[in-house]
C-alpha cells in the first residue's frame, strides 16, 4: 500500500485492525518518511527505528496470536525530547544533557507502552522547553514544513513538525505556556494542552512545574482525542493527578455558548489572524453556537505574573545540573565551585540562563514579595476571572498565538516581543484550564496557518473536542501540507 | 563563668524518623546500609522525578508536635529551600517555611530541683540530605546518597535555656521523648539528631538579647553543653576587653573543644524559598489529629514527676527510670500488677536487671524475665519470707527460666528462717566461736557487729533472718 505513512491514526486502526496492512509495513513506511524528509524539516534529536520494528513486529505476533491489544496497538508516534524513555537520551535539546540516557520510563512513555503504541523517536523542542519558536535548540532546529526558512513554533517544535510533515499521524508535546499549541497553530495542526493533572508529569523534565502539562498534537481531532485517552488519567506518581477519564466528545455546537473575550484581539494581534479566527467563529455560529462577547480583564498582567512563576520554578528546576553525577561536565574541576560556574556556563543556552537569572531575582530576599508573590496573586485573580466567565458560557474562544511563522532570527534579539506573543495561551496554564489549538486558514500575508483556541473548564475537554470536531466537519477537514 | 553575664540559649535540633521509607519515595529508610543502595531516581533528584509525600511523617510530625503541645496546622504546606551544595542533589530541599506542621508548644523539663518551661517555637518536616565522606586517601569527597531523603523534623526552641546544663537536659528529654513515641532511632552518635545551638550572652538583670550566633555540627550531648559554655566564654571575653560580637555562624569541632567561624551574617544564603509546587497543599484531617493526641503516652518529665509523687521514689531513682523507656515501661508494668512496692522494685530494676541488661548488651525487654516472675519474687521478699541475698539465688534462675519463685524457693530451701530458737543456736555458736571479736565489740567497737551477723548468716547458709540475728546477737553479748 502507498503512502502508509500519511494515513491518519485512525486509518491506520482500522487497516491494522481488518489485518490488511501489518505494524511493520506501517512503521517501516514511516520510517522512510522520516528518512526522506527529515533532512529538511529536522523533527528529532534521535531515532529510536530499531526497536520500533522489533516492537512492530511484537504488536503484530500478538495480534495473529489473537492476543489482547492496546488502543494505539501497533501505530507509530513521536514523543519530545523532554519526555524519558528507557534507555534513549533525554536531550532537552541541550548540550547540558545531550549524551544523558533516561534510566526510566515517564508514566506517559508507559502508558503509551501499554497502548501497544509504537516510538519511533524524540523530536527536537526550544532547549529546556523555553521557547515559542524552536530556535533555542542547541540539537535539530526543526523546520516549518509549509516554509522551511520560517519557525515552526516552540517549545514542541519537533513533534509539530513531524506532525505537520506527515512523518507520524501523531505525537506527544509538553505545554508550559503555550508550548504545544503554539507550534500546532504555526504548523496547522491541532495541539491539546490538558488541564492541569489530567495527564502524569513523572518522567517528563519540569520547565515550571505547576504550568508543565503533556498533551497530544495531531492532524486531526479524532487522532488527537485518540492519542488522549491513552495518556491521561491518575498516576500515583505525581501528587498533582486527579482521578480522571476521558467522556468522548460529540461534533454538535447547537445551543452551546461560546464566550469571546475581548482583551484576547487586541492591537498586538496582527490582522490576518484576527480575521481568520473571527471567520472560524462565524463558522461555529452558523453551526448553531450561541457567541457572546465576555471580558477577563486581568489578562493584561498575565504576561508578566507567568513569567515570574515560570522563571522562578525554572530556576529551581534547574538547579540540579551541576556537573556532579550527569550531564555535561564543565571545563574547569578544581574545585567545586568553579565545577558549577563552568558547567553551567557551558552547558547552557542563553535563552535558559536569562531564564535562571530572572527566577533568581524574583525570588530573591527583598524582590520576593514585590514579584513572586504578587505574581501568585495575579495567578488567583486570572483564576477567578475564568471561573466567572463560566458561569455563562461553555468555551472561550481566542487567536491561538497573536503571529504567524515569522523567519529565522528575525526576532533574535528582541525576547520580550516573543515572550509577548504567549499572551494568548499562557492565562491558561496560570489557571490550570485546557485548551487547543485548531487550524483555521492561512495569514493573507505570507501564506502560513493560523490556529484559534478553543479554552474549556477544567477538565471539560470534552467541550472543547467537541467544538473542534464540530469546526473540523464544518470546514471539511484541516489542509494538510504536501511535502 | 564569669557571673555578670547571663546565657541565653535556643536549640534547632534535627531528628531524622524512623518510618519504614524514605519521605518522598519507596526507598528503604535505614542506617549503616551498603553505600548508594537506599537509592532511587527520586532520592536521586535525576531529572523528571517528582515527590510523593509518604503520610506517615506527617503523622510522625504531628504525634512530637502534641508531646511538645504544639498547635497542628491542618492546612499545611511545603517548599523548596534552593542553595547548591554536592549533598543536595536537586539542588534544593524540600521543607516547610512560612506554614510549619506545628508551632507554638513548650515543653517542661527537669533542672536541678526546678520545673522549667521552655518556648518550642516551631517543628516542620523535611528531607535530610546525602552524606559527604572526605576521603583523604584519594584526597576527595565520597557521596553517599542513602541518607538522601530520610525524613527528618526539626524543632526550634525559643530563646529560653539559661544555661549549657539546661540545653543539655532540654536535648535529653527531646530524646527521650522521640524514643517514647517510637518515632526517631534518636542515636546521636549515628546522626540521627543533630543540634544547632543559637547562643548570646546578657548582663544579669538585662531584658534585652545580647548577639545571637549560631554553633552548628553539634552531635553529642556533651558536645552540646561544651559548644555552649565555650562559645558564651568567647562572647564574654570579646565584650570585656571592649569588643563588639556579630551575628554569625560558626562551626563546633567536638574533637579540638572550640568553634570557628564558618561565615558571617553578610555571607547568609539567599535560599529563595517558594512554595514546592510538585506537592499540592492539602488538610490534615481533624480526626487523625485528634486520634494521634489521643494515642499520646505518658511522657518522661510526667513519669518523673509520678514516681516521685506517687510512689515516693527519690529524684534521681525516678529520672534514672523515666529518661529510659526500657525501664519505664517494664517498671510501669510490675506496679500494674499490684503485687509489689515501688521502692524495692525501683532498687531491683535500678539494680540487678539493669546490671544483668548491660551485660548482656540488651533491653530489660530482650531479657527472658517476666514481670509476673518479678514480682513474685519481690513479693517474697516483702513478706519476709526470703531474704535479700536468698532472692539473689533466685533472681539468677527466673532471669533466663520461666519458673515460679515460689516453686524455686521450696525447690532450694531458700525460706528465710525466723524461727528464734532455731536462730538462738546459731547465734551462740557463733558466740563462741570469736571470742575476740565479742571483747572487741563489749570494748566499744561496735561496728563488728556487722560481722558477726554476717557470720551468722553464713552458717545459715542465707536463710536466717538477718534483722532477727542482729537483735539477738546484741542480746545475746549484753546478758553475757
Amino acid at each position: 500500500m502507498d503512502k502508509l505513512y500519511s494515513l491518519s491514526a485512525k486509518s491506520m486502526k482500522e487497516l491494522l485492525d481488518k489485518k490488511e496492512v501489518s505494524s511493520v509495513e506501517i512503521t517501516k513506511s514511516v520510517i522512510e518518511r522520516i528518512e526522506k524528509t527529515d533532512k529538511d524539516v529536522c523533527a528529532y534529536n534521535s531515532y529510536n527505528f530499531e526497536n520500533a520494528l522489533k516492537n512492530a513486529e511484537a504488536v503484530d505476533t500478538k495480534r495473529a496470536n489473537g492476543e489482547a491489544l492496546g488502543a494505539l496497538a501497533g501505530i507509530p508516534l513521536a514523543v519530545k525530547d523532554n519526555i524519558h524513555v528507557k534507555g534513549l537520551k533525554t536531550t532537552c535539546s541541550s548540550r547540558m544533557l545531550e549524551n544523558f540516557v533516561a534510566p526510566f520510563n515517564a508514566t506517559v512513555t508507559d502508558k503509551l507502552n501499554a497502548s501497544d503504541a509504537i516510538i519511533v523517536g524524540k523530536t527536537t523542542m526550544d532547549e529546556f522547553a523555553m521557547g515559542s519558536s524552536g530556535e533555542s535548540s542547541k540539537l535539530a532546529v526543526a523546520k516549518n514544513p509549509w516554509d522551511t526558512s520560517r519557525i515552526p513554533g516552540g517549545s514542541s517544535s519537533g513533534s509539530a513538525v513531524t506532525v505537520a510533515a506527515s512523518q507520524v499521524p501523531f505525537a506527544m508535546g509538553t505545554d508550559t505556556g503555550g508550548s504545544i499549541r503554539m507550534p500546532a497553530a504555526y504548523t496547522g495542526i491541532v495541539g491539546l494542552k490538558p488541564t492541569y493533572g489530567t495527564v502524569s508529569r513523572y518522567g517528563i523534565i519540569p520547565l515550571a512545574s505547576s504550568f508543565d502539562q503533556a498533551g497530544p498534537m495531531a492532524r486531526n481531532v479524532d487522532d488527537l482525542a485518540m492519542l488522549f485517552n491513552a495518556v491521561c488519567g491518575r498516576d500515583k506518581m505525581d501528587a498533582v493527578t486527579k482521578n480522571y477519564t476521558f467522556d468522548g466528545y460529540g461534533d454538535s455546537v447547537k445551543g452551546m455558548k461560546i464566550g469571546v473575550p475581548k482583551e484576547y484581539y487586541g492591537e498586538g494581534v496582527q490582522p490576518a489572524v484576527k480575521e481568520r479566527v473571527y471567520a472560524a467563529i462565524e463558522t461555529l455560529k452558523a453551526q448553531g453556537a450561541e457567541i457572546m462577547e465576555i471580558s477577563l480583564p486581568s489578562t493584561e498582567y498575565a504576561l508578566a505574573a507567568y513569567y515570574i512563576i515560570q522563571c522562578a520554578e525554572a530556576a529551581s528546576n534547574l538547579g540540579r545540573y551541576d556537573g556532579l553525577r550527569y550531564g555535561f561536565r564543565g571545563s574547569n574541576t578544581s574545585n567545586v565551585e568553579d565545577l558549577y560556574l563552568t558547567t553551567r556556563s557551558e552547558g547552557f543556552g542563553d535563552e535558559v540562563k536569562r531564564r535562571i537569572m530572572l527566577g533568581t531575582c524574583v525570588l530573591s530576599s527583598g524582590y520576593s514579595d514585590a514579584f513572586y508573590k504578587r505574581a501568585k496573586l495575579l495567578q488567583q485573580n486570572i483564576a477567578k476571572e475564568f471561573t466567572d466567565a463560566f458561569k455563562s458560557c461553555d468555551v472561550i474562544i481566542t487567536p491561538s498565538i497573536a503571529l504567524t511563522a515569522w523567519k529565522f532570527g528575525e526576532k533574535a534579539g528582541n525576547p520580550a516581543e516573543v515572550y509577548a506573543a504567549d499572551i494568548c495561551t499562557i492565562t491558561l496554564n496560570i489557571a490550570g484550564l485546557p485548551g487547543m489549538s485548531v487550524p483555521c486558514g492561512f495569514d493573507s500575508t505570507n501564506n502560513m496557518p493560523v490556529g484559534f483556541q478553543i479554552i474549556g473548564k477544567k477538565f471539560r475537554e470534552s467541550d472543547i473536542l467537541t467544538v473542534a470536531k464540530c469546526y473540523e466537519n464544518a470546514v471539511g477537514g484541516f489542509a494538510v501540507k504536501e511535502f | 563563668m564569669n557571673n555578670k553575664y547571663e546565657i541565653v540559649v535556643g536549640l534547632e535540633v534535627h531528628a531524622e524518623l524512623s518510618t519504614k521509607t524514605k519521605i518522598f519515595c519507596g526507598c528503604k529508610n535505614e542506617f549503616g546500609a551498603e553505600v548508594n543502595t537506599n537509592v532511587c531516581p527520586v532520592c536521586m533528584g535525576l531529572p523528571g522525578t517528582l515527590p510523593v509525600l509518604n503520610e506517615k511523617v506527617v503523622e510522625y510530625g504531628i504525634r512530637m508536635g502534641h508531646a511538645l503541645n504544639c498547635t497542628i496546622n491542618r492546612a499545611t504546606k511545603h517548599d523548596r529551600k534552593n542553595y547548591f551544595y554536592a549533598d543536595l542533589p536537586k539542588a534544593y530541599q524540600t521543607t516547610q517555611d512560612d506554614v510549619p506542621l506545628c508551632a507554638n508548644g513548650y515543653l517542661d523539663i527537669l533542672v536541678g530541683d526546678e520545673t522549667r518551661r521552655i518556648g518550642i517555637t516551631r517543628l516542620h518536616i523535611e528531607e535530610d540530605t546525602a552524606k559527604l565522606i572526605h576521603a583523604d586517601e584519594f584526597g576527595g569527597t565520597l557521596i553517599d546518597f542513602n541518607r538522601c531523603g530520610v525524613p527528618l523534623i526539626e524543632i526550634v526552641s525559643e530563646p529560653d535555656m539559661r544555661s549549657a546544663e539546661e540545653a543539655k537536659v532540654y536535648l535529653e528529654t527531646l530524646r527521650t521523648i522521640l524514643l517514647y513515641l517510637g518515632i526517631s532511632d534518636a542515636k546521636m552518635q549515628e546522626g540521627s539528631i543533630r543540634a544547632d545551638v543559637n547562643v548570646s550572652v546578657r548582663p544579669v538583670g538585662s531584658k534585652e538579647y545580647g548577639v545571637r550566633v549560631e554553633t552548628k555540627n553539634v552531635s553529642s550531648f556533651s558536645g552540646v553543653y561544651n559548644a555552649i559554655v565555650y562559645e558564651a566564654n568567647r562572647q564574654i571575653e570579646v565584650l570585656e576587653n571592649g569588643g563588639e560580637l556579630f551575628q554569625e555562624t560558626r562551626r563546633w569541632d567536638d574533637a579540638a573543644g572550640k568553634n570557628v567561624l564558618m561565615r558571617s551574617k553578610e555571607d547568609a544564603q539567599d535560599y529563595r524559598y517558594f512554595p514546592e509546587p510538585d506537592l499540592l497543599g492539602y488538610v490534615i484531617p481533624e480526626e487523625l489529629v485528634e486520634n494521634l493526641k489521643a494515642e499520646l503516652p505518658e511522657l518522661p518529665v510526667q513519669k518523673t514527676l509520678r514516681y516521685m509523687n506517687e510512689c515516693g521514689l527519690s529524684r534521681a531513682d525516678a529520672e534514672t527510670i523515666a529518661l529510659s523507656k526500657d525501664k519505664a515501661v517494664f517498671f510501669d508494668a510490675c506496679m500494674a500488677t499490684g503485687k509489689c512496692g515501688p521502692k524495692l522494685l525501683s532498687n531491683w530494676v535500678l539494680g540487678e536487671i539493669t546490671r544483668v541488661a548491660n551485660e548482656r548488651r540488651c533491653e530489660i525487654s530482650e531479657l527472658p524475665l517476666t514481670v509476673e516472675n518479678l514480682v513474685d519474687m519481690i513479693a517474697l521478699i516483702e513478706n519476709k519470707t526470703i531474704s535479700n541475698a536468698a532472692a539473689k539465688t533466685v533472681f539468677e534462675i527466673i532471669v533466663d527460666k520461666d519458673e515460679k519463685p515460689a516453686d524455686i524457693v521450696k525447690a532450694k530451701g531458700l525460706a528465710q528462717i525466723s524461727d528464734s530458737s532455731a536462730l538462738q543456736t546459731i547465734v551462740d555458736s557463733v558466740i563462741a566461736a570469736n571470742e575476740k571479736a565479742i571483747n572487741d565489740y563489749k570494748g566499744g567497737r561496735t561496728n563488728v557487729l556487722g560481722f558477726l551477723v554476717g557470720q551468722c548468716m553464713k552458717q545459715s547458709k542465707g536463710q536466717g533472718n538477718p534483722a532477727m540475728f542482729k537483735e539477738m546477737m546484741i542480746a545475746a553479748i549484753e546478758n553475757s
